[in-house]
């Protein structure tokens, strides 16, 4: 218990570091890529959930997180909700999705899950590119609302980030250390095994696909507030189902510590690639380093130093 | 309806080399539609560069597909398929494997479109007041063709039947003084030299540009599973399927809809039915 106290001490004194920066001015361009740093420890957190937990590998990711974007759009449109709604929307509905591909599972594993909701994601992308209410193909703006509670509103979203890239993280850690996790890693390790002790698989892989597409929802609700211009092609990037997955992969991904390790240096590495070098580079470098990783180093960094400890 | 079922021919085509690798052999190879793009862009390099036909230049670089097909599938081994982690990681692998060779591309050519013209491309003629461009009937004809000699290669040669066999029973292979991973090497190298002559197809027919393997993984996995599993007859009655079941859906609703088909189909396969029209 004191380990949890103190993990949550530790979260609370972040969101609170990161509300003095936001005050605090710097160069604005820092709290747009903090943004986006911050927005990866949340998906990569969340994807490690299922795929690093229970070793489900969603290819789907951006379906998740485009549900979470578009609920916004919707609810924004509609009655002009506040962002806390959207937040709790955002989640609401792409939970759901979560516990309906966690149905799924029933019949589909390993490489037929991966693959099940990569279609997904396209299926659903072509649903919004036909839907003309929320901006179709050609994509909507958004208009954010005046006067946020501090700072500008780029700095309040930052801080936003914050809170919940803490909270997930903690969420996480939560769920591996407890009985929900020892569960997930029994089945991952061998599902039929798990069964036979009575390990309840289908209830933990539902749950395990429900909080991570909630997650994942979160992450893409404040989407429409930062971009301010949503269309298909960038709420559903490609680049969110292989960052998802290539975060953990880097970090390690039995560990809640993996995902973080993994999204602020390849974010990073990536905020200043596109920054120097260009926006396609930066897909390159993912795409090398997590097939240099996942060939070389299947454990991750937190596994490369449980070997230089000699472990 | 027509332009459905001449596009059949070209997918049968397309989903060959993962009818082989995601069929029989059971590698999950999500970077298969990335090979597919990298061959077409090899027959516009050699167009623009010697004017050479797609088709031809595309069997003159089987050979070369074959061989990166072989070192891939060694890389394969040697991290993933020898350690026995191969669903996990190597599905990542793959898909990291997709990423690089698309982005890539699209740093060497940009992304704008290219097309390959040939002498034949712009023809056409009519049957019972149905226009057939040759554009669509080449490659219809080419993809027939390829999936025919795929189906005796199985069926009759030797290394044919060693890759039938190893995605059987491996052990009873290996009694028979055969090595299955030479086997599924050379089973690795046919399937990407099949996608990379599709390829050559493919940019005959439309445009390319690089983003274009992502269309091709739902259009794919779709055949391959709704064709059984790595049974070729089965993959060339799914082409069809899923060929008409696109023209019509793109008639009806809209090109934007046809994309949707695919991964449709796909979904709706494997939660009702894994195992495909043929599955054994």
């Amino acid at each position: 218990m004191g380990r949890t106290a103190g993990a949550l001490l530790i979260g609370i004194a972040i969101v609170g570091a990161g509300i003095a920066l936001a005050v605090v001015k710097v160069n604005p361009y820092f709290y747009f890529a903090g943004y986006v740093i911050l927005q990866y420890v949340v998906i990569a957190t969340a994807w490690n959930i299922l795929g690093g937990y229970a070793g489900y590998v969603n290819f789907g990711t951006p379906a998740f997180f485009a549900m979470g974007a578009y609920t916004a759009v919707l609810l924004i449109k509609s009655v002009k909700a506040p962002l806390p709604v959207l937040l709790l929307a955002g989640g609401l509905v792409a939970g759901l999705l979560g516990l309906g591909i966690g149905y799924l599972t029933l019949r589909l594993r390993g490489t037929f899950f991966s693959i099940a909701t990569l279609a997904l994601a396209v299926m659903l992308q072509t649903v919004v590119m036909n839907w003309e209410y929320v901006g179709g193909s050609r994509g909507t703006s958004v208009i954010r609302p005046p006067g946020p509670p501090f700072g500008s509103y780029v700095t309040f979203l930052f801080t936003v980030m914050v809170g919940l890239a803490v909270a997930s993280v903690l969420i996480a850690r939560f769920i591996e250390r407890s009985r929900i996790g020892r569960g997930l890693a029994a089945l991952r390790d061998s599902e039929e095994a798990a069964e036979c002790m009575g390990v309840p698989t289908l209830r933990l892989k539902l749950f395990a696909t429900t909080v991570s597409g909630f997650l994942l929802g979160v992450a893409g609700a404040p989407f429409p507030y930062y971009v301010t211009f949503v269309e298909p092609n960038s709420a559903f990037a490609l680049d969110y189902a292989v960052n998802a997955l290539a975060m953990p992969m880097i970090g390690g991904t039995t560990s809640w510590l993996g995902p973080v390790i993994g999204a602020v240096l390849l974010g990073t590495a990536q905020q200043i690639a596109i920054v120097t070098i260009s926006s396609e580079m930066n897909l390159f470098i993912v795409g090398v380093v997590l097939v240099l990783f996942v060939v070389l180093a299947p454990e991750g960094i937190l596994g490369l130093v449980r070997r230089m400890r000699g472990h | 309806m027509v332009a459905g079922l001449l596009l059949s021919g070209f997918y049968a085509a397309v989903s060959l080399g993962v009818s082989l690798i995601f069929g029989l052999l059971d590698i999950a190879n999500i970077a298969q539609p990335a090979f597919l793009i990298l061959g077409a862009y090899a027959a516009y390099v050699m167009n623009g560069a010697f004017g050479l036909d797609p088709i031809v230049s595309g069997l003159i670089f089987t050979p070369v597909f074959f061989a990166l097909g072989a070192v891939v599938y060694r890389i394969y081994y040697e991290s993933f398929e020898r350690r026995g982690a191969e669903s996990l990681r190597g599905l990542v692998f793959f898909f990291g494997l997709l990423f690089i060779i698309e982005v890539s591309l699209s740093m060497t050519f940009g992304v704008d479109y290219r097309l390959v013209q040939s002498d034949y491309t712009t023809r056409s003629f009519e049957i019972a007041g149905v226009g057939i461009a040759f554009r669509y009937l080449v490659p219809c004809v080419v993809g027939l063709a390829m999936t025919f000699t795929m189906y005796l290669f199985l069926s009759r040669t030797f290394y044919g039947r060693a890759i039938m066999a190893v995605s059987q029973d491996r052990m009873a292979l290996r009694l028979m003084g055969a090595n299955p991973v030479t086997i599924k090497t050379i089973a690795f190298g046919v399937g990407i030299a099949a996608a990379s002559l599709a390829g050559a197809l493919l940019i005959s027919i439309a445009p390319v540009i690089p983003s274009a393997d992502r269309d091709y993984i739902g259009r794919m996995f779709a055949i391959t599973v709704l064709g059984g599993m790595g049974s070729i007859g089965g993959t060339l009655v799914a082409s069809a399927i899923l060929g008409v079941a696109e023209s019509l859906m793109s008639t009806f609703f809209g090109p934007s809809w046809s994309l949707a088909v695919s991964f449709g189909i796909l979904l709706i396969v494997l939660a009702v039915r894994p195992a495909g029209l043929f599955g054994r």
